[in-house]
């Protein structure tokens, strides 16, 4: 027999040594070795699209949600390229983003803000996304505009359309192409008055939600700067369903034009109602009685059925642009899913694009290089004519189109017609814009 | 004058669909002592009714027009819809035209027949359960039913717009023009109550089904099957709600969300007028259609910021405080 000297004590001190000597790598790499949020280490890196899959923008999601899947197609080297092939920066070669290629989780928003934060931290701390995506609301963008920068990601915002995104909630690492309700007051005052004159009274119904206040608060300083008087602005619930209340006042209020501060269902649905009203065939003034819808959507036109007809409003942008990004852009969209893209699913391709550019041009996924390679990032070829993702409020400044109801649309899809493109230097603002003040930018957040 | 007739106007207006749908819902409650959660999406589905008649009009064949081209620059497909090849393009398309109208009658047996499955299938097992587990099969059963209708039919709304020869406005006096669709639904509203009480006050099934409603266990020891009836009254609940959702279609373009939106207005009403009272329910749903109007008015809502959003629920409130079992309601009912 042989005699061991092992004791309890002495395995317990020799246990305790060799773990701390496994572990000693580790603990001094864990912090080095992520220098930011989920930075990528296999040979893939992943994207988070959270857009709204149930609640009442489902179809405008479902159309971001192709563009985001078309994206990802094209940066793999899948596809025809799409707006690949016009972007006016080549550091993309389709083979995936920084050599990795890319791979994307979904969200559903459900257009609730709670919902939209929750599914983008599930994306951030369970799948790994080192960037955010998507959405069709304001409340919605600026809930996971914070939310992802607190975790140390980027946030390319889908569509939204509140100044208060890139105004007194922007945030470093948030980043909006849409374009925002100032814009849509710029681009729209000069058309408005070209067709209506600078001589009319208007009443607005908003959406009592930040983006209705703001879009309303834009409208009205646009529309009054061109001598228009606004005779009345009335707050609408957002879960309001029937607005003939509202709209009877309008009737009896001496206003010639009513302006509805409304998007998706409840446009449809005051706009149903004004034409129900016979808003359209009066004479108020001496004058036509007309009706402004100032944010369209051609998935809410489908909505809104012969009641958009000759309605004017802005755009960001429409599949019947002739310039070479948008239509390869429609023809690589069509050609995949059997119909034109919408508005919602540019911004989201653009967007997923920009970020994957932005990547490559800063040689890292790193929030912060990659929002340093943004800022001040002027492009082209991808829709909108020579584009600036300005650096102070990470806002793109693009030109805006001025859209009306078409009055013989040729098919399902064609419901809107190009009225006017209005040049970004038109609609461009300074950064300390009253109606965007309130709020810092702040620093970028790497995470990690 | 003017905007305050237009307000009374559009309150009855609202009061018809408020009232439709909580006749049905009292109905219910009154004859099973069922809380039908599910009601708002037998509107719905009654509204989607009138969607699926339209597509079914409108089924077209194609041919291609070589002179025009599709957004991907492919020749154009051109669709006909078979009613105008088959009845041509006048007759054809006066039927497409009357496509809302035409929904009532393929309404009435889809939505009895809805009834009649949603009854014996699933809520007949929830009768000796407490409210609480009505409330919640049938709120569940409501989310089932508007996510099936969501998968078929997408989000977006859809316009089903009334007839050519009933659409515009009319104009009632000097200065008050009113939508004449919105006039229609509020006739039709009329007459559909009216056909109800009728029903069940001049016919034998009418006052068996009364008298049950009163006391289910006399009824019951006379040999009369009170639970068949009973059923059958579910049926016309749902049919009464399926009939409200064909005619509110042009008045606001059907979505899968619609139900859940008249849901709890419709609750409201019901409570206000009276567990179980099928007049107190028509009663409330006018009184609390037109309040809901007046406190949209500019004035109102300048001297009571809100008041708009919170009108209903405040009535509701000062009436349940004042008259607790609601306008009409009838002693031992829900206490």
């Amino acid at each position: 027999m042989s005699k061991t000297n092992l004791t309890r004590r002495g395995v317990l001190k020799s246990g305790a040594v060799a773990g701390a000597g496994v572990a000693l790598p580790t603990i001094f790499t864990a912090q080095s070795a992520a220098a930011y949020t989920n930075e990528p280490t296999g040979g893939s890196v992943t994207l988070g699209f959270n857009v709204p899959q149930t609640g009442p923008y489902a179809d405008e999601g479902a159309d971001e949600l192709r563009a985001y899947e078309l994206a990802v197609e094209h940066l793999n080297g899948g596809g025809d390229g799409g707006m690949m092939n016009t972007f006016s920066s080549k550091a993309l070669k389709g083979n995936g983003i920084l050599g990795k290629k890319v791979e994307y989780v979904t969200g559903d928003t459900q257009t609730k803000s709670d919902a939209a934060r929750a599914s983008a931290k599930s994306m951030i701390e369970k799948d790994g996304a080192v960037m955010i995506t998507g959405g069709s609301s304001s409340g919605v963008a600026i809930a996971v505009q914070g939310l992802c920068q607190e975790a140390g990601v980027i946030f390319m915002a889908g569509l939204t359309h509140s100044n208060d995104t890139t105004g007194k909630d922007k945030k470093a690492n948030g980043f909006r192409h849409f374009f925002n309700g100032y814009m849509s007051g710029a681009a729209l005052a000069p058309v408005l008055k070209g067709l209506y004159g600078d001589d009319r009274k208007a009443y607005h119904l908003t959406a009592d939600y930040t983006w209705g206040w703001t879009q309303q608060e834009s409208i009205a300083a646009a529309t009054e700067a061109l001598g228009w008087e606004t005779v009345n602005n009335v707050l609408t619930p957002l879960a309001a369903t029937d607005f003939s209340s509202y709209i009877a006042p309008v009737l009896n209020s001496g206003a010639d034009v009513l302006v509805l501060n409304h998007y998706g269902g409840n446009m449809v649905n005051s706009l149903t109602n004004a034409v129900q009203f016979g808003l359209r065939e009066k004479i108020v003034n001496n004058k036509d009685f007309e009706i402004v819808v100032p944010l369209f959507s051609r998935l809410m036109a489908r909505g809104a059925g012969a009641n958009i007809k000759n309605i004017v409003g802005s755009t960001n942008w429409h599949w019947s642009l002739q310039d070479e990004g948008s239509q390869a852009f429609v023809r690589s969209f069509g050609t995949k899913y059997g119909f034109p893209p919408s508005q919602a699913a540019h911004t989201c391709y653009v967007q997923t694009l920009l970020y994957a550019d932005a990547c490559e041009r800063a040689g890292t996924f790193n929030p912060c290089g990659v929002a340093e390679a943004l800022e001040g990032f002027e492009f082209d070829g991808m829709g909108n004519g020579k584009t600036l993702y300005r650096a102070e409020d990470h806002q793109c400044f693009k030109d805006v189109l001025v859209v009306k109801g078409k009055e013989n649309p040729t098919s399902e899809f064609d419901l809107l017609e190009v009225v006017e493109v209005t040049p970004a230097s038109q609609v461009t603002y300074s950064p300390d814009h009253p109606m965007f003040a309130g709020g810092q930018l702040g620093s970028c957040n790497p995470g990690a | 004058m003017d905007v305050l007739i237009t307000q009374i106007l559009n309150g009855l207006d609202k009061g018809s669909a408020y009232a439709l749908i909580a006749l049905g819902l009292t109905l219910i409650f009154g004859t099973l002592g069922v809380v039908n959660f599910a009601h708002g999406a037998l509107f719905m589905i009654g509204a989607f009714c009138s969607v699926f008649l339209q597509r079914l009009l409108n089924l077209s064949f194609e041919t291609i027009d070589a002179t025009k081209t599709d957004f991907l620059g492919n020749p154009l497909k051109v669709k006909t819809p078979y009613v105008e090849s088959w009845f041509g393009p006048e007759m054809g398309g006066a039927i497409i035209d009357w496509s809302v109208p035409l929904a009532i009658l393929f309404a009435i047996p889809v939505m009895i027949a809805i009834g009649f499955i949603m009854e014996r299938g699933l809520i007949k097992h929830f009768y000796k359960r407490p409210h609480a587990d009505q409330i919640l099969v049938t709120f569940g059963l409501a989310i089932v039913l508007q996510e099936i209708i969501k998968a078929f039919y997408g989000a977006n709304p859809i316009q089903t717009p009334a007839p050519e020869a009933l659409s515009g406005v009319a104009t009632l006096a000097e200065g008050i023009v009113y939508p004449v669709w919105r006039i229609v639904y509020f006739c039709f509203s009329v007459a559909v109550i009216g056909g109800v009480f009728a029903f069940l006050q001049f016919t034998t099934f009418g006052m068996v089904v009364r008298a049950g409603m009163a006391d289910r266990e006399t009824v019951g020891l006379l040999g009369i099957d009170i639970d068949k009836r009973f059923t059958f009254m579910f049926g016309l609940a749902a049919a009464v709600a399926g009939l409200a959702g064909v005619m509110y279609g042009p008045i606001n373009a059907p979505n899968y969300h619609m139900g859940m939106d008249f849901l709890v207005l419709s609750f409201v009403v019901v409570v206000v007028g009276g567990m179980g009272s099928l007049p107190g329910a028509v009663l409330a749903g006018f009184l609390l259609g037109i309040l809901e109007s007046f406190a949209s008015m500019t004035q109102v809502i300048e001297l009571i910021p809100g008041i708009n959003q919170i009108i209903i629920y405040l009535v509701a409130i000062i009436i349940l405080l004042v008259r607790p079992r609601g306008l009409m309601g009838r002693k031992g009912v829900m206490e």
